[in-house]
């Protein structure tokens, strides 16, 4: 699987789209996340409003086996969330970059230690 | 300790497999999608390594009277060439494992353990053989295991052998010839769905899987991990032990009291446990215990083991009523499911109650069980 070079990437397997004009990023996790939980039957999401904080708990992620913790990659309000995510979970697994992101964040803060994709390719293989 | 690995496990991680540590071995965990590999299973076919399982073999001519003493099944009284679910239990009736035992001959029978129990059994058969003219072989090396489950099993396996599959009935074996290999090919499984199960010698494994996954493919067979096997057996109600049976439950309290045959004629009827399971069977009458329900969710979030279940009533506190054994999102019923004892008093199919999921009660309703029963 290939980490797209446009992204950046948390430790915690979310990736992060830069900046737009109006400062949004949109949050995903990324294929290898989605590929080592399995079929992803459940996502709960930060409801519109919400302030998330870089690399705390902001939803969970349900598979078949295990329930997992959704954390945010970086700082802000949320200001969108995926409902084609929540109505079919299993886009997470089929299209983890594309279709099946899950939030959009107007970013108050840039954390300074995300990964570029080849950090985060080179990360996912040890 | 590094971990056991099966006859396929190069096969295993030439397809790409999720491999998971099963009680000390390798194991697929799942090939693609655990879900299509269940609704294959349900639909189709599926192929599984299940070498993990424990063989024992039990020979001599006190072999069947050996396993009447040990274990709480009547199994001298099982033919020849037949297969019977069965528990070993301690002294004080607690469940050491649930069984399989394959009678393989007049003076001969292969007793198949959980990977997990496997070295309890063999040590408590070993011990209770004394005294008996029969002898307890450990084979777990001596033996593959492949299993192919599924609607589409008969026509697959029936292209790779002359043995005689119509006339092989549920929880029968036969000595057999598949893809040119000698065989044992039992037609039992863990799924709920028509299968069959080849213990065969690890040296042919790889042989096997590969003759099965080709004759199979044209049929829509796919590899099948252990994910999937979990959310077969679930749904067709079938106990795991380590959840829904252990050392602190009788039979009686799983619900299952059937497998313990009182009726026994071999050894003056006595068998290891009888006195403690006899007292569990007049309790289980006068003051049952909790009892094992199915619980259906209409919502999303899954009920897993260790869960607490809860009453919902309309009004007032909740209680604690039970705890969830196993639970997951069904793919046949398309909502979370899970298995759970309850009290008594909520056991009834059409109750209303609740699981705390990590501090939301999410109402659920009782069921009987299993969740699927394929048609025939």
């Amino acid at each position: 699987m290939s980490n797209p070079q446009h992204l950046q990437y948390s430790k915690d397997h979310e990736w992060l789209t830069a900046a737009d004009a109006d400062g949004v990023s949109t949050v995903g996790i990324t294929e290898h996340a989605a590929t080592a939980l399995g079929d992803i039957v459940y996502v709960q999401l930060p409801a519109v409003g919400d302030t998330v904080t870089a690399g705390e708990t902001c939803g969970e992620l349900e598979s078949t086996k295990s329930v997992s913790d959704l954390y945010s990659p970086a700082t802000g309000e949320v200001v969108e969330v995926n409902e084609a995510v929540t109505d079919e979970p299993a886009l997470v697994n089929s299209a983890a970059f594309e279709g099946g992101w899950l939030f959009k964040l107007k970013v108050s803060e840039a954390p300074a230690d995300l990964l570029g994709a080849d950090e985060y390719s080179e990360f996912t293989k040890s | 300790m590094s971990p056991r690995l099966t006859a396929l496990d190069a096969l295993h991680r030439a397809l790409g497999a999720t491999m998971t540590d099963f009680a000390g071995w390798d194991m697929p965990l799942r090939y693609g999608s655990e879900r299509e590999e269940h609704l294959a299973v349900r639909t189709k076919a599926g192929l599984f390594d299940l070498s993990h399982m424990g063989e024992i073999t039990v020979s001599g001519p006190q072999a069947g009277e050996l396993l009447d003493h040990a274990l709480v099944g009547f199994i001298s009284a099982l033919g020849v060439l037949r297969a019977r679910y069965t528990m070993i239990c301690r002294e004080d009736g607690g469940i050491l494992d649930d069984l399989i035992v394959y009678r393989t001959a007049e003076d001969e029978f292969m007793v198949v353990a959980n990977a997990s129990n496997a070295q309890v059994v063999l040590d408590a058969l070993t011990e209770r053989a004394a005294g008996f003219d029969a002898v307890v072989r450990d084979d777990r090396d001596a033996y593959a295991l492949i299993a192919v489950q599924g609607p589409q099993a008969n026509g697959i396996l029936g292209s790779l052998t002359d043995a005689d599959l119509p006339g092989l009935k549920y929880y029968a074996l036969l000595p057999a010839t598949v893809a040119g290999k000698q065989v044992w090919l039992a037609r039992t499984g863990y799924t709920g769905e028509d299968g069959f199960e080849i213990f065969c010698a690890p040296a042919d494994a790889e042989h096997l899987w590969t003759a099965l996954t080709e004759a199979g493919a044209p049929a829509g067979l796919i590899p099948c991990g252990l994910s999937c096997r979990d959310t077969l057996r679930l749904e067709a109600g079938m106990p795991l032990y380590g959840h829904e049976l252990d050392t602190s439950l009788t039979p009686f309290d799983a619900g299952l009291g059937r497998v313990v045959r009182f009726d026994k004629t071999t050894n003056g009827g006595e068998f290891v446990g009888r006195k403690a399971l006899e007292e569990a069977a007049a309790k289980a009458e006068s003051a049952p215990p909790r009892k094992l329900v199915g619980l259906v969710s209409e919502g999303k979030r899954v009920p897993r083991a260790e869960y607490a279940v809860v009453s919902a009533p309309a009004e007032g506190e909740s209680t604690a009523i039970g705890r969830i054994t196993s639970g997951a999102p069904s793919p046949t019923l398309g909502k979370p499911i899970a298995i759970a004892y309850v009290d008594a008093a909520f056991a009834a199919p059409g109750t209303a109650v609740a699981v705390d999921v990590r501090g939301k009660h999410e109402p659920v309703e009782v069921v009987a069980l299993p969740f699927y029963k394929r048609a025939r």
